[in-house]
């Protein structure tokens, strides 16, 4: 059940969600100017004469973000428009150099497209996506620096930015949190945005409303710039509950921007519908209509990589896996990769077990992205030869993949350093197995009058003695073998 | 009279023109006349006319991905009123 | 020879090359010149020192046989055009001590080719008038008088300094820029040649801009040869605008003889328009008569959508414009007036810095873009604009030229027709279908009023097809022999 219904007190509410995601483009340089787009610069470091908006300079439109904006329009299964206009979004704000932004208004890059949700419950849903356009991005004003002054850094005055509009189509927190997260699973697929939310390389505003289930949709707030899917979530669920109570308390709700306080966890108005700006869009006089080749669009068509939802499907089909083990897999690319390095020749389930359980809940502790993982997957894929072949016990192999992790070494090294080798000569085991029997000859006795629960007790014993190396098949029909007498 | 005084203390508003009181009657009446002037264009039938969006019979050019611009901070607020650390300075702005 | 004041940009070029003269010595004539007609206050800077420098320069080449094609030529700068270092101020007290860190594509070029700057020349504030009394710097004055009056006349508007500055001897050619007749208009005033080129054929980069649909920078000078000179530096493909065309630059100068035989002339019936003084009448249908003399044929055509030219322009030149100059605002460069808060700061600087005409045009250009007025008005008008567009193309079809009058009257005074904006705005009647239109099109000196002053007259051409108006400017250049200047005969 993935839709939240909010308990009224005479019935039941559901929330409306549509989601407007700003996502950087991967570009060396910015959307209109030859300046750099990296992250972190010094103040006004990465700004041309055309980010500061100087006198008589003008726009010129790089073509990577043109190729970037079309390229996850078909990842998002989009129409791409072969024409499209960029307008001028005319504000006056200290970090919008020019007084305008150049976004698109009426003819976007990208029209209707789809993405498809993955739920906890492991079922799947289609949201639709209304457009997506090419914008700048605007700069960044400082408030704390000073008591009566803001600072105004325009490096990333400029920087192309890709908004994606969904539909109203999610229902509840976790629907918008899924959403965002398939979306940035997309973005960092095709390699068009790193998704890189702290660094705002991906911002969301939500459009929140409530309505009884079945009536029209009810008047929305939006919420704008919440920096992480968990505090979309947050920001979604105050907004509605906030709606609840104003409509279930006979008040009407007032179309206004809000602001997400995520230290109080709450949103604020930020400004009502009255004193929404009139951004006077008209198509930017300084730049021609976008005209796309449908050869070229094709081209771009062909040169996606396999995307999360086929590949997802693939991985059920061919390995075998659950929907939930294949949806954690494909994730991120990085991680189906490792996965299908692993399982390539072995056990397709035991090599998604040790990826999602141990592997990610090292990577988790030391905070590790997969890329940067002490263990390749060639290392884990020889870590599951060494317990396919029976050098080593799977007991034994949780000790070597944690020395792994701590190391950096692959597994045949990690047994011979720390002898770990199994032991499968059955003369070693028949000593270790005559010595316990011999020390514990009441539990032998125990055991040989119909007590079988012991029998763990000896595989225990004589594992111990053995430094946990013995092969556990041999131990197990020696140890039966003896303790029947 | 197409505008009042309102209208023009709204534009105004708008434009971030300060225009005192006093003067926004006159003001509304100039605007006015030019108004009155450029409605001729209701006389013309535009129906399914395409809005003209260039003059030259070219597509937009695109420029290759290359960074061409090297920082000139010292160009960048050579001109500025008001700066800091490299920061343009602005009176506070209060969200 | 005269005097180094009065040369044709040709005449001298060629005395450069004879080494009858230097580089240096034509320059310090000029900012003699300047010094001496303050008066007219046509510079809003002068850059002696620039100048005196680039003519050493020239020297240095002319005296190693590295000649450029502009070498050593004197020229003014609109106050529109960015010059790296040197105050830019658009006529208007908002870009305050700015100096660009930066040059324009223009300027760029006619440097590249071995020009000097005298000085950037006084216009109308962001280019918006017809008689130059706009600009925060006090209005430039026309050189010319009616005979046995000591009123000061308008040089025209917006490339008003310009026109000044060639007309009196202060500079042998200049910069301008031309959104709504802003070159033709005061060439006419002027008793010179103004050429807007065709848009896109001059980058708009480093051009403080005015209404980026319709702005083209163009040469004023003093005959049509010159002008050719000119736009052959001034013009080029430039990949920092993207509205800049690529296509090679003609030598117009050596296309300019071909003179206007055989060249299809059309009279638009459309600018008979009401009350046009009986002069402006005759000058065209003498122009008429001078083309055919020399072997053209003329015919009446129709560009129905005229009337609705000016109307369709002050709606798009103003929304445009109140865009362009909302980066106008007080925080990266020129004025500030200080406020308690960013808007206050913001309402302030830009109600000092803008003058009364900038005002009211950015507040129309509010207006008809804001929320429920769009379609009515900007739609409209670009839907109105694609027809005028259309009209002449259909034209173009069956005339290669279109002749009309440049301007409805001669220059006025200083203090006439200043209460009405929208008489002001009538000036503008001939010139502005060309801009609408993308269209090339040169203003050449005629003849004279009744009262003396000089009257241009109009050839508007096809896309890119500068070098067939520059031919028949110059058929009517010779025929006219118009030899006046603002001190009698040059
Ligand atoms: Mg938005
Ligand atoms: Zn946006």
């Amino acid at each position: 059940m993935a839709a939240l219904l909010i308990e009224g007190s005479n019935g039941p509410w559901e929330i409306v969600i549509g989601l407007e995601v700003h996502a950087q483009v991967i570009s060396r340089a910015k959307l209109f100017s030859g300046a750099a787009t990296a992250f972190g610069a010094d103040p006004n470091t990465q700004v041309s004469f055309v980010d500061a908006a100087m006198p008589g300079m003008l726009p010129v439109i790089n073509r990577i973000c043109v190729e970037q904006a079309v390229k996850t329009g078909v990842a998002l299964d989009a129409r791409i428009n072969l024409t499209s206009v960029f307008d001028r979004k005319n504000y006056f704000y200290p970090d919008l150099p020019a007084g305008y932004q150049i976004s698109q208004y009426q003819q976007p890059i990208v029209g209707r497209g789809t993405v498809t949700i993955d739920l906890k419950d492991g079922s799947s849903r289609t949201i639709g996506i209304t457009r997506l356009h090419l914008e700048q991005d605007a700069g960044k004003s400082l408030h704390d620096i000073a008591p009566h002054a803001s600072h105004v850094d325009l490096n990333r005055a400029g920087v192309a930015l890709m908004e994606i509009v969904s539909e109203p189509d999610l229902r509840s927190p976790e629907e918008a949190g899924a959403y965002l997260k398939k979306v940035r699973s997309i973005l960092r697929y095709i390699g068009t945005c790193d998704g890189n939310m702290e660094e705002g390389s991906l911002r969301c505003d939500a459009n929140v409303s409530v309505r009884r289930p079945g009536d029209p949709l009810g008047t929305r707030c939006e919420i704008k710039n919440v920096n992480s899917i968990r505090f979309v979530q947050k920001a979604i669920e105050y907004e509605a509950n906030r709606q609840v109570d104003i409509l279930e308390g006979g008040g009407a709700i007032a179309q206004e921007t809000r602001l997400f306080d995520s230290a109080k966890g709450e949103t604020r108005t930020m400004r009502s519908k009255e004193e929404a700006h009139d951004y006077r869009y008209f198509p930017d006089p300084d730049l021609l209509p976008l005209v796309l080749d449908p050869a070229w669009v094709d081209q771009v068509r062909g040169s996606l990589p396999e995307l999360p939802d086929p590949k997802k499907a693939r991985f059920i089909a061919d390995y075998g896996l659950s929907p939930y083990d294949a949806g954690v897999l494909v994730a991120e690319q990085a991680s189906a990769d490792y996965f299908e390095a692993v399982a390539k020749g072995r056990d397709a389930k035991a090599a998604s077990n040790w990826i999602t359980v141990e592997l990610f809940g090292a990577l988790n502790r030391l905070g590790l992205d997969i890329d940067r993982s002490p263990v390749s997957a060639a290392a884990l894929g020889g870590l599951l030869d060494l317990m396919t072949d029976g050098t080593i016990s799977g007991r034994l192999a949780k000790d070597v993949f944690a020395a792994m992790v701590e190391s950096g070494k692959d597994a045949m090294t990690v047994v011979e350093e720390k002898g770990l080798r199994q032991v499968t000569d059955a003369s070693a085991i028949e000593t270790a197995v005559e010595t316990i029997m011999a020390a514990e000859a009441a539990k032998v006795a125990e055991y040989r009058s119909g007590k079988d629960k012991l029998f763990g007790y000896f595989v225990g014993q004589v594992m111990r003695a053995m430094g946990g190396k013995a092969n556990p098949q041999a131990l197990n029909e020696l140890l039966k073998r003896k303790l029947a007498g | 009279m197409f505008l009042d005084k309102t209208t023009v203390a709204k534009i105004a508003r708008l434009a971030r023109v300060r225009i005192p009181e006093a003067d926004r009657d006159r003001i509304a009446g100039e605007l006015s006349n030019i108004l009155a002037f450029v409605e001729q264009l209701k006389e013309v039938d535009t129906k399914g006319v395409a809005p003209m969006t260039s003059v030259v019979a070219v597509s937009l050019k695109q420029r290759d991905d290359t960074v061409t611009v090297i920082g000139d901070r010292d160009g960048i607020l050579a001109n500025a009123p008001q700066m800091e650390h490299g920061f343009f300075v602005v009176p506070k702005v209060i969200e | 020879m005269a005097s180094l004041t009065t040369l044709s940009i040709a005449g001298a070029r060629d005395g450069l090359r004879a080494r009858e003269f230097s580089a240096l010595e034509l320059t310090q004539a000029h900012l003699a010149a300047m010094a001496g007609a303050r008066r007219l206050n046509a510079y809003i800077t002068e850059t002696p020192e620039h100048a005196i420098s680039q003519a050493a320069e020239s020297d240095a080449r002319l005296a190693r046989g590295e000649a450029r094609p502009l070498e050593g030529i004197p020229l003014g700068i609109k106050d529109l055009f960015c010059t790296k270092g040197v105050l830019t101020t658009a006529g208007s007290h908002i870009l305050d001590g700015f100096h660009p860190p930066y040059e324009s594509t223009v300027t760029a070029n006619l440097w590249r080719d071995g020009a000097v700057m005298l000085g950037k020349t006084n216009m109308d504030e962001f280019a918006m008038g017809s008689s130059n009394i706009t600009s925060y710097y006090g209005p430039a004055l026309s050189p010319w008088r009616r005979p046995g009056s000591a009123a000061d006349l308008v040089p025209g508007g917006s490339s008003g300094g310009s026109a000044a500055a060639v007309a009196a001897g202060l500079c042998l050619g200049a910069t301008g820029t031309d959104t709504g007749g802003s070159i033709r208009q005061p060439a006419s005033f002027c008793g010179i040649v103004g050429l807007k080129p065709t848009y896109g054929r001059c980058s708009r980069l480093g051009i403080v801009a005015f209404a980026s649909s319709l702005d083209q920078a163009g040469p004023l000078a003093r005959n049509v040869r010159d002008c050719a000179i000119l736009l052959r530096s001034m013009a080029g493909h430039d990949p920092l605008d993207s509205t800049s065309v690529d296509r090679p630059v003609p030598d117009y100068e050596a296309m300019m003889g071909r003179g206007a035989k055989g060249l299809r002339i059309g009279v638009p019936k459309q600018y008979r328009v009401d009350g046009m003084p009986s002069e402006i009448e005759t000058l065209w249908r003498q122009g008429i008569d001078w083309l055919k003399a020399a072997g053209a044929t003329v015919r009446d055509i129709d560009l129905p959508h005229t009337k609705y030219a000016l109307p369709t322009y002050y709606i798009v030149a103003p929304a445009e414009a109140s865009s362009n100059l909302a980066r106008y605002d007080g925080v990266r460069y020129g004025l500030r007036v200080p406020g308690a808060s960013i808007d206050e700061m913001y309402e302030l600087t830009r109600a000092a810095g803008f003058g009364a005409e900038v005002k009211r045009r950015v507040m129309i250009g509010t207006y008809v873009l804001s929320a429920g007025y769009y379609d009515a008005y900007y739609l409209k008008a670009q839907q109105v604009r694609s027809l005028i567009a259309r009209d002449f193309a259909t034209a173009f079809e069956s005339v290669d030229l279109v002749l009309a009058p440049t301007a409805p009257s001669a220059a006025f005074a200083i203090g006439e027709k200043m209460d009405d904006p929208i008489a002001m705005y009538l000036n503008d009647v001939f010139t502005v279908p060309a801009n609408l239109a993308g269209l090339p099109a040169i203003s050449v000196p005629a003849g004279l009023s009744a009262d003396g002053l000089p009257l241009g007259l109009q050839l508007i051409g096809r896309a890119f097809e500068e070098d067939m108006v520059l031919a028949a400017a110059k058929t009517i250049e010779d025929a006219a022999g118009f030899s006046h200047g603002p001190g009698g005969a040059r």
